[in-house]
């Protein structure tokens, strides 16, 4: 049972949500956590041990949110009950209200034998969260520049995890991403790491774009040689300086399959790995050992033992290769969990948009979809994915600078808004700093009389609507806040539920 | 007008383009354009030679501590002495952030390890350790063109020496150290900054006065016909009325 603490801290915490809807302050995901942790800090200790199929942790600087919904639904596919922090509250208050939410009255988790937690997890928040939370997966999906303002240096945070990692409790499987030369040396020394990546050719863009970060090698500090590079510094790399190459990865992306940028279809092959899907003890909690709650619901997966590469077609509902690399990242962690990797195919096809990512709504016969752009390797991913459609007449981008977004927008000149130059017939652009991205725009030399800028949000939206002509479609571009409060206009406008709801 | 060719020389940038640096170089190159002036950019890496006579105009950007260390060790046993005879003759110089760091006489990183700097600049350089609190936010500060306008974000702390003159003034911020109320230095025509990442593009006083002593240097006229700014004055008054 849990100390008489525990249970006011998780009682607090709850209050402080109800408190916070009904003063209409938001979803108040995160203001229940921080009550509840100055009551107690291993609250999030405390519940998580009571997950009774464990938790994945999921982290990196972009497809953290989309990553945690995949692998949700293909564990509910799998009959469990995932618990997730979906509202993108990443930070330990908000991992804090997800698992007090989810208690009884006693103050113990409800459904706990069931239950998988599936958490996605702010980048500087993973040393804590490794320790409190004590993960079974934690997987990373990519290392980019991000809010330099907040992080200061992108190889602090490199720094910061490889430090987590090397103290992190045992037990850990790590999935991570080949590609990234930042994240995939996070690998070296340590056993249970599965490695996904995508091995595609055709989606060789022949050099390094310009967002990119992780150009040296982190053991030599040579600069990195790729023979195929994707998007930022994510490819097929190798060190010329002390010859180390990218991991042999075990979940494979191929024939990748990007149409107009809202599917994909590709292939999954789990490359002659299967020990991954059959090897896991049969109940991998390591502290839920001697407890005696339950038998595992779900049988390890033996499907694909047979083969030596297990191959499974793939179709998503939403797009772009970042998506394919969110996908096969949910894949492996699927895998490491011991979940049958048979269910993971239904499950990407069902799992729609998450949350402002691809995220579309109608109104008055026309369409928006919302493109969460936070970063510049986020960002260019993006408009490499709305290249892929050349009917996207009218944009709506809209770049913030609140904390969430990070004060400083010098990103925006990283992003290469130059691919679009030519493709928007009219241009809407929003938020505090609408000023700066326009003149971003302009020195990427899209058409200055398309350029319409307009600060306030609800009236930049209403002018992008009126400027979209029936049928056609609105894409609009926001940073995180901005996201937020335009995704909040066109719930009002559609019905759809709130974030928190 | 004739056809008029300028020669920027851009300094290490994959190791120093920590954030939006690039935008400088847009910002030179189209506002050139504009006026007719070809600017021919020249990209030089750690391991490239740099001519002391080899170019108008030189431009560094920021880094990250790492990337500092290698560039450190390459300014000083390749291209220190070329770029100090550049500047000592007028070329035009603009170092921002970690460059303006490195342009300097010596920076001492937060692990307390200092590098020997290109010595352009008559100061140095002192990160006061790790636990220090990086000197972060928008910056606003006031040079003889007007005003200036960006974000700052940097663990050293930059002292001046006699033999260059600050840059500007911070009116908001904390600029080269946070207490003298200096915001980077100026010698000759190089120019160093906190001011980091795109400064030139919404402050095109500052952008307009760098091809023009590079015109009058080179052509003996630096007469710049005005440009439709309207956008650069947006973004700029935005930027300077952002509070941190």
């Amino acid at each position: 049972m849990p100390g008489p603490r525990t249970l006011a801290s998780v009682w607090a915490a709850k209050s402080a949500t109800l408190a916070s809807r009904r003063l209409r302050r938001g979803g108040g995901t995160a203001v229940s956590g921080l009550v509840g942790l100055k009551l107690q800090s291993s609250l999030i200790h405390d519940l998580a041990s009571q997950l009774g199929h464990g938790c994945v942790l999921v982290t990196g600087t972009n497809g953290k949110t989309t990553t945690s919904r995949l692998i949700s639904e293909t564990a509910r596919a799998a009959g469990l009950q995932p618990l997730a922090n979906a509202s993108g509250s990443n930070l330990m208050r908000g991992l804090a209200s997800t698992l007090a939410a989810a208690t009884g009255p006693g103050g113990r988790l409800t459904d706990a034998a069931q239950r998988l937690g599936v958490f996605e997890v702010d980048e500087a928040a993973v040393p804590a969260a490794l320790q409190e939370l004590r993960p079974r997966v934690a997987v990373f999906t990519n290392l980019f520049r991000d809010q330099l303002d907040r992080f200061g240096e992108v190889e602090a945070v490199a720094a910061l995890w490889r430090q987590a990692l090397a103290k992190a409790p045992p037990g850990l499987t790590l999935v991570l991403n080949a590609d990234d030369p930042a994240v995939a040396s996070l690998g070296e020394g340590r056993d249970n790491v599965i490695y996904f990546g995508v091995d595609d050719a055709k989606l060789d863009r022949g050099a390094i774009e310009h967002a990119s970060d992780a150009l040296s090698c982190a053991v030599c500090g040579s600069r990195l040689e790729y023979n195929i590079a994707y998007f930022g510094h994510v490819g097929h790399w190798r060190c010329p300086g002390c010859g180390r190459p990218r991991p042999e990865v075990a979940v494979s992306g191929r024939d990748l399959d990007l149409r107009d940028g809202r599917t994909l279809g590709f292939e999954i092959v789990v490359v002659g790995n299967h020990e991954w899907a059959v090897d896991q003890p049969p109940h991998p909690n390591p502290l839920l050992e001697g407890e005696g709650i339950m038998e595992p619901r779900v049988e390890a997966s033996t499907d694909m033992t047979d083969a030596e590469n297990a191959s499974m077609p793939v179709e998503m509902g939403i797009g772009g290769l970042y998506n394919a690399y969110n996908a096969l990242a949910a894949a492996a962690a699927v895998i490491a969990l011991g979940l049958p990797a048979g269910a993971t195919p239904e499950a990407l096809k069902a799992t729609g948009a998450a949350f402002g990512r691809q995220e579309a709504f109608e109104v008055d016969g026309k369409g928006v979809e919302l493109f969460l752009g936070k970063n510049p390797a986020g960002l260019n991913q993006v408009l490499s994915t709305l290249l892929l459609d050349p009917n996207r007449k009218v944009v709506l981008i809209i770049l913030n600078d609140g904390i969430a977004d990070g004060r400083d927008i010098s990103w925006v000149w990283d992003a290469d808004f130059e691919v679009t130059a030519k493709q928007f017939d009219k241009v809407l652009v929003s938020g505090t700093r609408a000023a700066e991205m326009a003149l971003r725009l302009k020195y990427a030399e899209w058409d200055e009389a398309a350029l319409t800028v307009e600060p306030e949000i609800g009236a930049a939206l209403e002018k992008a609507l009126a400027a979209t002509r029936d049928g056609e479609c609105l894409t609009v571009v926001p940073t995180y806040t901005a996201m937020l409060t335009v995704r909040e206009l066109l719930a009002k406008r559609t019905g759809r539920a709130s974030f928190w709801q | 007008m004739n056809e008029r060719r300028l020669r920027l020389g851009h300094l290490y940038p994959s190791l120093m383009n920590v954030y939006g640096d690039r935008g400088n170089i847009l910002c030179l190159t189209r506002r050139c354009r504009l006026r007719g002036i070809e600017l021919e950019v020249t990209e030089l890496e750690v391991g490239d030679a740099l001519a002391a006579d080899g170019f108008d105009l030189l431009f560094m950007g920021g880094a990250q501590d790492r990337e500092q260390r290698l560039v450190g060790d390459d300014l000083s046993k390749l291209k220190g002495e070329a770029l100090r005879e550049a500047v000592e003759t007028g070329v035009v110089f603009l170092s921002v952030c970690g460059g303006y760091q490195l342009a300097g006489k010596s920076y001492r990183g937060a692990d307390g390890e200092e590098l020997a700097g290109a010595g352009v600049f008559d100061l140095h350089t002192v990160h006061p350790g790790a636990k220090a609190k990086r000197l972060i936010g928008n910056l606003v500060a006031r040079w003889e063109g007007g005003t200036l306008a960006g974000f700052e974000n940097h663990g050293g702390r930059t002292y001046l020496g006699p033999g260059c003159e600050p840059l500007a003034k911070v009116v908001r911020g904390h600029g080269n150290d946070g207490q003298s109320g200096f915001e980077g230095a100026r010698y000759k025509n190089a120019f160093g900054c906190y001011l980091h990442g795109p400064v030139l593009p919404k402050n095109p006083s500052l952008a307009d006065r760098l091809v023009s002593l590079a015109l009058e240097r080179r052509f003996g006229d630096g007469t710049l016909p005005a440009l439709e700014d309207g956008l650069e004055q947006r973004a700029h008054e935005a930027a300077l009325r952002i509070r941190n």
